[in-house]
């Protein structure tokens, strides 16, 4: 075991088919067409031929056996697709479930990522709007609910599928105490991560594509210092938020526990960079898509345009959680020690 | 990826930090701190008494590169002076891919025992960023060059036993073919060197050459090819050599001073310190892909742009945070009582600036990374 910080050749070949996969089947004109709701069931039945719902479950059970790292190779391909289906918060949440048809992706899964309020329910739960079954913490407890998806969601920035949901109706299974949640959030994060660095590479590359073709003052506007240097700042925020989500996989797929050393800049405890790699990306996808979004001028502002699709999902994807200071606050509870009451 | 260190990586990382714990005391610090001359020679014969200096450089010894990055990621963190070994590594990992057999056996001794270190002649008063349009001239006559012109921001050149220098040898040519490339001593007769002060302590020089006659023994990697010498050296300062965890040893001295003061109570203090950090991670994960090009025969000189640009912005955001952080007290110096971080925290404060100008501002590096990267047209 040594440092290699490229993709091994199983994962070169999933990222090549996935990337062909999203690319023929989820072009931008799907991202839109299934707005406002967010999701396109012939475009999850494709997945589901291609046994990507259960690429992460045990081989025992019918699944593929990826690796965490394998499934953040999916993810980036998603996020630049920005395809409408629920594909990271179904492999979050079949970490924990072992039933045939989630499995199999017939029934969707997804991750209620904040707790139940008062009333037993899980406000705005992504993918809450199509999941067949949810799985989250109801008051000490870790569940999971299998109940009727409302399939309709509040109209939202990110035309993404958020529902509502009951912990208390529906067939409810217990699966053990609210603390073995935690590696069910940080797959979900970590996978939202990878998701939110596909989101910002393609963002840049729009941006790119586009200041190249637009001319002002007769020359193309990508030939002004001005417009390069605000560019130049994104693959380094691409770079280093994939390197981050990337190690924050290895981490978790070690299985081993990691330490924590911040005053020697060394960690390898999964938890924490999960949590570590969820709030760069989030900045790194509203950078990228800020940047890329002003490059275009006013064509960027208009719907016809889609950096404006990757804009608005940039912000959606990662604010379901919560505020990323919040998540923040978190990561420094795990660095340097709880707050002394 | 796999982001393991080898168990022997780990036992040579286990090993520098001893060295590092031994050698580089405070009062070692203070001394730096107080002569602006930013050595520990104690630091550097341990560390080629070891052999990790000829072992860690580049095609010499084991040369490997992720040992590289660990020996000068090891001395970033714990705020030891390593640029007096990062520079003299660097020249001689050119010395070693450009030189002759002559100079491998007359100079790199020398440096991989730590002994020598090495001052670097590029810029000059006019000449920064457009360091290919430089005026010291070398001129040929008989078997000799003679050397006339002058050098600024020589570094170290008050302790170095060597001077690589970057000299024009043939005016009429297109300016990056006419530049030549020579390492000499620093006791050649002809040199003076002058102090510059900076805001950050330490003491850079400017050096003038007057006459300066050296043989063709002194000339490195051609007449007429400086500009390949140049790119070589800077693929190894961009990449693998420190200059990217510089908030690390900050961020230690900082934490230690708000516990003690009650400030770790605060969200505002709590949140930065977690974003810090992630920061810092980043960026030693960008350096550790660096040294992963290179030890897989890669060239990171790109990669090394956008390593600099991202850890030197973040290293001023974290130095400026904790100044800000701290209060009144962030402003007290070294030795003042009730100094934030013992000082420290106004002395990065000082220090930070510097970072994104030295060895290739962000903004050479912002068109390195336009131009070549994203494929943009060249602008200037």
């Amino acid at each position: 075991m040594t440092v290699d910080l490229g993709l091994s050749t199983d994962q070169e070949a999933i990222a090549d088919l996935f990337g062909g996969f999203f690319a023929k089947e989820s072009p931008t004109t799907v991202a839109r067409a299934a707005e406002p709701f967010g999701f396109d069931a012939g475009l999850w039945a494709k997945l589901v031929e291609l046994g990507a719902p259960g690429m992460g479950s045990p081989v025992g059970i019918g699944g593929g056996g990826a690796s965490l790292s394998d499934l953040v190779v999916v993810a980036e391909a998603l996020g630049r697709a920005i395809a409408p289906v629920p594909l990271i918060e179904h492999l979050a949440a079949a970490l924990l479930l072992t039933d045939a048809d989630v499995v199999a992706g017939e029934a969707i899964a997804t991750v209620a990522v904040r707790p139940t309020d008062a009333d037993g329910l899980w406000r705005l739960v992504p993918a809450g709007a199509v999941a067949d079954v949810v799985v989250g913490v109801d008051g000490d407890e870790l569940v999971a609910v299998r109940s009727e998806p409302p399939m309709v969601a509040p109209r939202n920035h990110a035309a993404a599928p958020l529902a509502d949901r009951s912990a208390r109706t529906g067939q409810r299974t217990v699966l053990g105490p609210a603390v073995e949640f935690v590696p069910v959030l940080d797959r979900w994060k970590v996978l939202t991560s990878a998701a939110l660095v596909g989101i910002a590479d393609a963002a840049m590359a729009l941006g790119v594509q586009y200041v190249m073709d637009r001319q002002q003052f007769g020359v193309p506007i990508g030939s002004f210092q001005a417009v390069q240097h605000g560019l130049a700042d994104l693959p380094v925020m691409i770079d280093g938020g994939r390197l981050l989500t990337h190690k924050a996989a290895w981490a978790i797929d070690s299985g081993e526990v990691g330490i924590n050393d911040w005053a020697l800049n060394d960690i390898t405890d999964g938890s924490t960079l999960a949590s570590m790699a969820y709030v760069f990306t989030t900045d790194g996808a509203a950078l990228a898509t800020d940047r890329s979004l002003h490059y275009h001028g006013g064509y960027g502002f208009s719907e016809e345009y889609d950096i404006q699709l990757y804009y608005r999902r940039a912000r959606g994807w990662s604010l379901v959680l919560d505020d990323p200071s919040v998540e923040c606050l978190a990561l420094a509870d795990r660095l340097f020690g709880a707050r002394e009451a | 990826m796999d982001f393991s260190l080898s168990t022997e990586t780990l036992e040579f990382r286990r090993t520098i930090r001893d060295i590092v714990q031994r050698t580089v005391t405070p009062e070692v610090i203070d001394r730096m701190h107080t002569t602006g001359t930013f050595a520990s020679p104690e630091l550097n014969a341990e560390l080629g008494r070891h052999g990790f200096l000829e072992r860690a450089v580049p095609g010499l010894g084991k040369g490997d590169p992720i040992e590289l990055w660990v020996l000068f990621n090891e001395l970033e963190k714990a705020g030891a002076p390593y640029d007096g070994p990062a520079v003299a590594l660097m020249i001689a990992g050119v010395v070693n891919a450009l030189g002759t057999d002559e100079q491998k056996a007359r100079i790199l001794p020398s440096i991989i025992s730590g002994e020598a270190m090495v001052a670097m002649g590029y810029s000059e008063a006019d000449y920064g960023s457009d360091v290919a349009s430089i005026k010291t001239r070398a001129v040929k006559d008989g078997d000799e060059w003679v050397i006339n012109g002058s050098k600024m921001w020589t570094t170290m050149a008050q302790a170095a036993r060597w001077l690589i220098l970057l000299t024009r040898t043939d005016p009429d040519l297109p300016k990056h073919k006419g530049l030549t490339m020579f390492l000499l001593p620093m006791d050649t007769p002809g040199i003076t060197v002058e102090p510059v002060h900076t805001l950050g302590t330490e003491v850079t020089n400017a050096t003038y050459f007057d006459d300066v006659r050296v043989g063709d023994e002194a000339v490195l990697g051609g007449v007429n090819n400086g500009w390949r010498t140049m790119t070589t050296v800077l693929a190894f300062e961009r990449g693998v050599m420190g200059g990217s965890n510089a908030a690390v040893p900050l961020l230690r001295h900082f934490h230690d001073w708000a516990a003690a003061e009650g400030l770790l109570a605060n969200d505002v203090v709590r949140e930065r310190l977690a974003r810090s950090v992630i920061d810092m991670q980043v960026a030693a994960l960008l350096t550790q892909r660096s040294a992963w090009i290179a030890a897989s025969g890669g060239m990171p000189g790109l990669e090394g742009s956008m390593t600099k640009v991202f850890a030197a912005e973040a290293y001023q955001r974290i130095s400026r945070w904790c100044q800000q952080m701290a209060g009144p007290a962030g402003l007290l110096q070294f030795h003042e009582a009730g100094a934030a971080g013992e000082g420290f925290v106004e002395y990065d404060a000082r220090h930070s600036p510097v970072v994104t100008i030295y060895g290739g501002t962000t903004e050479i590096n912002r068109n390195n990374i336009a131009e070549r990267h994203l494929g943009l047209p060249k602008s200037r």
